[in-house]
């Protein structure tokens, strides 16, 4: 296939498992987010990719040729470090350059002095400076060319190592939370700078980030991983509304997913604290998870305990706690809602299309009852 | 009028707050006091007391001494013996620091990249450094000793005929001298080493490997040398002026001979200084010394600092 093809990679360090038999592909030219928190192996995929680590286990390949065998310098993939990974002792031009001139220019011709007799010599030169000068301009750092990275802003470093990555045209774009050391404002900003240069380049791009909201706003497919797992793989809406595993509903959207422990009685009626829902799926423990924005308030409903409130500007948040089970609760209210007193009673209500139902092994699970999904749940 | 009432306002909180000033800076000095006067008693005063002695003619134990301005300068313009001490020592460091250098990085290097004994090679190379020079000296006495010793016994397995005498020959005596320096220094440069390898990032490897560096040399070149550079620099200054001291090797091996072909700096001041007992004379030799070492740090301090610290 044509971009980059991850088969079957695993990974062990001692008894951890880093990565578990990971599968994913990236087109040529699609943007693909891996997401997932600290420690779930992400980074540890992305180094595999670029060869500065090796798999136990499994294959990479890049427009369908085998590389993972080959050396990080043989694989025509450009990386774009956490921390810019910069030469310092290098100014700006001379940084963009190290990727063209290893490529480019034989041993005898990096040396210092000796290279400059060579024939043909000067040319090549000539043809870095300008492949530099264009990818310099790309990213607007033609007057910054001349200065060391130790005189730059943390934006300003972070667009020289995206220079340097996009200068050689890779087969393959990875970024290792390149965003994460900038501050909020840059961070928002450089996001669709990011999308612009990859749009750009047409590189199939694969970046990783623990910033969900990088993933969902960035991405063409979010992939989300954890312990090693990848979870899922799908559009950033799909991510949201329809994930499949209860470990991607709770890890992305912000605040949390609401999540309720409830039962599905042997006709797979599901009841909520002994409550009826009149919701229906196969019989067994289930949890069911609906995001704050689907709950409202209501005069009956799931019986709750108001907590407090953080005010956002475009919304409210109402924490609440389950009357019978004391779960947490969130309610997203529009921000000129009445605010219930912090300990009185206050009843849930959502539609049955917005509530998400997983079984005892976090796996999605289809409701029943197709009648029932935009009827009003207020649990009679 | 609102002025008035801001600087009447302001100003007692403004003379309160000198007055806390002034004491902090009270307390301050205090602090200071036992650093200050140990700092004076040991190292001002008798630094003072040297460049004085230096412009007289005192002597150890002389009843009267007079000043003599720049004469023992002059002296030392047209002694032969300090013209050799001063090449001679010339010689050494410059003998000394590229080899223990060049040798204490590689050291550094393949201790780094190996995986296993790393402990044991550190210990093995620093060793010399802990270990006392002057007893040390008396194994290398043995070792290179012309017929007893275990070098040449080797030398004329390998079918030299006649193997320097390392020690008693004119020629080979600072050679001599100067590869055991290298060998007390290499510890010392190869731990300097470790240290600056460790703090390099290894991003900038990963960086460099992405980027298509394909050999060792490769990434030595555009990341570890540079990158390494203030602990070179640092590295050759402590080297030159630890081997500009060298005195106790050539006090306990040669004395200075033969023929004074092993003579240095801190050799002659100390037979001006303690053998005939010129103390004056002696004092300007330090001077000179204390000025090559001055000079040393100030070539690190004002010429190459620039260039290896970027940023």
């Amino acid at each position: 296939m044509h971009g980059l093809s991850i088969q079957s990679v695993s990974r062990h360090f001692g008894e951890v498992r880093a990565l578990d038999n990971v599968s994913l592909d990236v087109a040529a030219g699609e943007f693909v987010a891996l997401v997932g928190p600290s420690g779930c192996g992400k980074s540890t995929l992305m180094r595999i990719v670029a060869g500065i680590e090796t798999a136990d286990d499994g294959r990479i390949s890049i427009n369908s040729r085998d590389i993972t065998a080959l050396r990080a310098a043989e694989r025509n993939v450009a990386m774009v470090f956490q921390n810019y990974a910069l030469y310092p002792h290098l100014t700006v031009r001379e940084n963009i350059a190290v990727p063209l001139a290893m490529r480019r220019l034989s041993a005898l011709e990096r040396l210092p002095l000796l290279g400059r007799i060579k024939p043909g010599f000067s040319q090549k030169r000539a043809a870095i400076a300008e492949d530099v000068g264009k990818s310099a301009q790309a990213l607007g750092l033609g007057a910054l060319l001349d200065r060391k990275p130790g005189q730059l802003s943390g934006g300003q470093r972070q667009r020289v190592a995206l220079a340097r990555a996009i200068v050689r045209h890779p087969d393959a774009f990875l970024m290792d939370e390149p965003l994460s050391n900038l501050d909020a404002a840059l961070r928002v900003q450089t996001r669709r700078e990011i999308v612009d240069i990859h749009r750009r380049v047409g590189a199939a791009t694969l970046y990783v980030t623990h910033d969900q909201s990088e993933a969902l706003t960035m991405a063409d497919r979010v992939a989300v991983m954890q312990a090693g797992q990848l979870l899922q793989v799908s559009s950033p809406e799909a991510i949201y509304h329809d994930p499949q595993d209860i470990r991607v509903a709770t890890f992305i959207g912000s605040p949390r997913i609401n999540v309720l422990a409830a039962e599905a009685d042997a006709a797979g009626f599901i009841h909520i604290a002994g409550q009826p829902s009149g919701l229906q799926a196969a019989p067994g423990p289930v949890s069911l998870a609906i995001r704050p924005e689907n709950l409202r308030l209501a005069s009956s409903g799931i019986a709750c305990r108001a907590d407090g409130f953080e005010f956002l500007g475009e919304s409210l948040l109402l924490h609440a706690r389950h009357g019978a089970t004391k779960e947490a609760l969130i309610i997203r209210l529009a921000p000129e809602a009445p605010r219930p007193h912090a300990g009185e009673l206050i009843h849930l209500s959502f539609e049955a299309k917005h509530v998400l139902v997983f079984d005892r092994h976090g796996k999605r699970v289809a409701l029943r009852n197709h009648i029932a999904q935009h009827q009003e749940m207020t649990l009679a | 009028m609102p002025e008035a009432v801001a600087a009447a306002i302001s100003s007692p909180h403004q003379a309160s707050s000198r007055r806390l000033l002034r004491g902090e800076a009270l307390v301050g000095l205090l602090l200071n006091l036992p650093a200050g006067i140990a700092y004076g008693l040991m190292l001002l005063l008798p630094s003072l007391a040297t460049i004085l002695l230096a412009f007289t003619d005192y002597e150890l134990g002389a009843m009267e001494w007079g000043w003599i301005g720049a004469a023992n300068f002059e002296e030392m313009l047209e002694d032969r013996g300090f013209a050799i001490a001063l090449r001679n020592t010339i010689i050494y460091v410059g003998f000394v620091t590229p080899i223990s250098i060049l040798l204490g990085l590689g050291a550094a290097l393949l201790i780094e990249a190996g995986m296993r004994g790393r402990a044991l090679f550190r210990a093995v190379f620093f060793l010399p450094v802990v270990s006392l020079t002057v007893a040390m000296a008396a194994a290398w006495q043995y070792l290179l000793h012309p017929t007893i010793g275990p070098l040449n016994a080797f030398l004329r397995q390998l079918g030299v005929i006649s193997p320097p005498y390392w020690l008693s020959s004119s020629d080979w005596v600072l050679f001599s001298l100067g590869a055991i320096g290298v060998w007390e220094n290499i510890g010392y440069n190869m731990v300097l080493f470790l240290a600056g390898l460790s703090a390099i990032p290894r991003e900038l490897y990963q960086a460099a490997e992405v980027d298509g560096t394909k050999s060792w040399l490769d990434r030595f070149r555009l990341v570890t040398w540079p990158m390494l550079g203030p602990t070179t620099l640092f590295v050759l200054t402590i080297t030159m002026i630890r081997s500009i001291r060298v005195f106790d090797t050539v006090a306990v091996l040669t004395q200075g001979g033969p023929n004074k072909a092993s003579e240095v700096l801190l050799h002659t001041m100390y037979k001006e200084g303690f053998t005939f007992l010129r103390l004056g004379y002696s004092a300007a030799i330090t001077l000179v010394f204390l000025l090559m070492v001055l000079g040393l740090v100030w070539l690190q301090t004002k010429a190459l600092d620039k260039r290896v610290h970027y940023g």
